[in-house]
């Protein structure tokens, strides 16, 4: 039976995992490939490393990080950050990732999606959404607007049918993250995450709001989730990826254990 | 011990190198010397991507010399879409024939109301023969990505349900392919890939 993946997002800023809030008052928080090898070896169905201060500069420090990273671990590893041509993308997959994430960039020129696909194949091709639910709208759910460079701009795409383009182009995964979630601790969007969920035929991870472990629950179930991102409950070793998937298997969810 | 890994420019062999390697093996790359592959102690044909990438090993003769090198008995690894290509082809390209050592033709999932491409951690039910996944446990998982499979038959070494039952490894004496990632599924990959490292045609007999 497939199972629910639990995937570890490690926030990376010049080499160094942090945690913030917003992309302020970030805290330290460890050095990726250390941080990924112990999350996969905690249970962690997947790892994601998201450079969230890319910058052109800062290239050389991430596919290093990239490399040191990929090389101790034997789960998927995705990649994100800045990534803005199907070049950028051929460095990071150089590098040992498995996936690339793509956001703003996809965007701006949404080609970009097709591109990476065609070379490297559906399954390599991430797409990052970030999207607030719009109360003006007449579905302010599935009309929720997309935003880009880290939430701060608009784009006026709406992100049911932004999935669906991102789909027919050839994206194999979309990562969706809820602005009005993010950050609150109070539990993942779950009506966004069913609606781009239902709208879309591929898998859709869930982002945004995990404070406790009745929410993946709740996204698993109601939000028709097939996949959530976890951050910040791994950090300062306040749980684990086993001890979170342990509590959903006593819930009833499918999940990958032993692990 | 060596390994050789061909590249057919379908996707990144990153992944399976570093895996090899991490398992002490020697790692060589070709996408064309068919020497190599006459040469070859052991073959892996990784593959990520679309089944029509495979004419890349017609092109460069590396289909009839892998043929050559499975008859006289080099232990063959094919990953995902390198699995698919020992079938007689994939209905994905229809005008791209595969190896064609097993008979059956892959096909992509039934309709349904499930995600397509298959994606995640999935696991096995294995035949006990096998030597491919000797030490691998019912409950273990692997890590699939994929949208077409091979159906399941006498040379099935485990099969996988999503959607229906189908082939998630093949493995007819030194000919065996994986639907799923060993290389991304953890300890269980490993343990895999170990076994195809240590096979010959005595062991585990």
């Amino acid at each position: 039976m497939i199972t629910k993946r639990i995937i570890a997002c490690l926030d990376v800023h010049a080499g160094r995992v942090v945690k913030g809030v917003q992309f302020v008052d970030l805290v330290d928080a460890g050095d990726p490939a250390t941080q990924a090898v112990r999350h996969a070896r905690e249970g962690a169905d997947e790892i994601v490393l998201l450079d969230i201060t890319a910058t052109h500069e800062g290239r050389q420090t991430l596919l290093d990080t990239v490399r040191r990273t990929a090389e101790g671990l034997f789960v998927p590893f995705c990649v994100g950050g800045g990534i803005r041509t199907a070049q950028d993308a051929e460095q990071v997959f150089d590098a040992g990732a498995d996936k690339v994430s793509v956001n703003s960039a996809a965007l701006k020129h949404p080609t970009l999606i097709d591109d990476i696909g065609r070379s490297f194949g559906a399954q390599a091709v991430v797409v990052a959404i970030d999207a607030r639910r719009d109360p003006k709208a007449a579905d302010p759910v599935r009309d929720a607007e997309v935003f880009v460079q880290g939430g701060r701009k608009p784009t006026g795409r709406r992100v049911v049918e932004w999935a669906r383009e991102a789909e027919q182009r050839g994206a194999g995964e979309i990562l969706l993250t809820s602005m009005d979630s993010d950050g609150t601790r109070a539990g993942f969007d779950c009506e966004l995450t069913a609606a781009v969920s239902e709208a879309v035929g591929i898998p859709v991870i869930a982002s945004g709001g995990a404070g406790t472990v009745d929410h993946f629950v709740d996204v698993f179930g109601r939000g028709k989730a097939d996949a959530a991102l976890a951050a910040s409950i791994f950090h300062f070793g306040i749980s684990s990826a086993r001890s979170l998937k342990e509590e959903l298997a006593r819930a009833g969810v499918s999940v990958r254990l032993p692990c | 011990m060596r390994v050789t890994v061909i590249d057919y420019k379908a996707g990144n062999l990153t992944s399976v190198l570093k895996t090899l390697r991490h398992l002490s093996a020697e790692t060589i790359v070709t996408d064309g010397d068919l020497a190599l592959v006459a040469q070859a102690e052991r073959m892996v044909l990784p593959g990520v991507g679309h089944f029509a990438a495979t004419s890349r090993l017609d092109q460069t003769g590396l289909t009839g010399a892998i043929r050559a090198a499975i008859a006289k008995g080099t232990p063959f690894l094919g990953i995902c879409v390198g699995m698919q290509w020992l079938y007689a082809g994939s209905s994905e390209a229809p005008e791209q024939p595969g190896l064609g050592h097993f008979a059956e033709t892959c096909t992509h999932f039934a309709e349904s109301t499930e995600k397509v491409p298959h994606v995640g951690w999935n696991s096995l039910k294995v035949r006990e023969d096998s030597k491919l996944l000797a030490g691998v446990h019912p409950g273990e998982f692997v890590y699939f990505t994929h949208s077409f499979k091979a159906p399941v038959t006498a040379d099935t070494a485990a099969e996988t349900f999503y959607i229906e039952p189908f082939t998630a490894a093949v493995e007819c004496d030194n000919v065996m392919g994986t639907q799923f990632h060993p290389e991304k599924s953890g300890e269980t990959g490993l343990k895999i890939l170990t076994n195809f490292l240590k096979w010959s045609p005595e062991a585990g007999k």
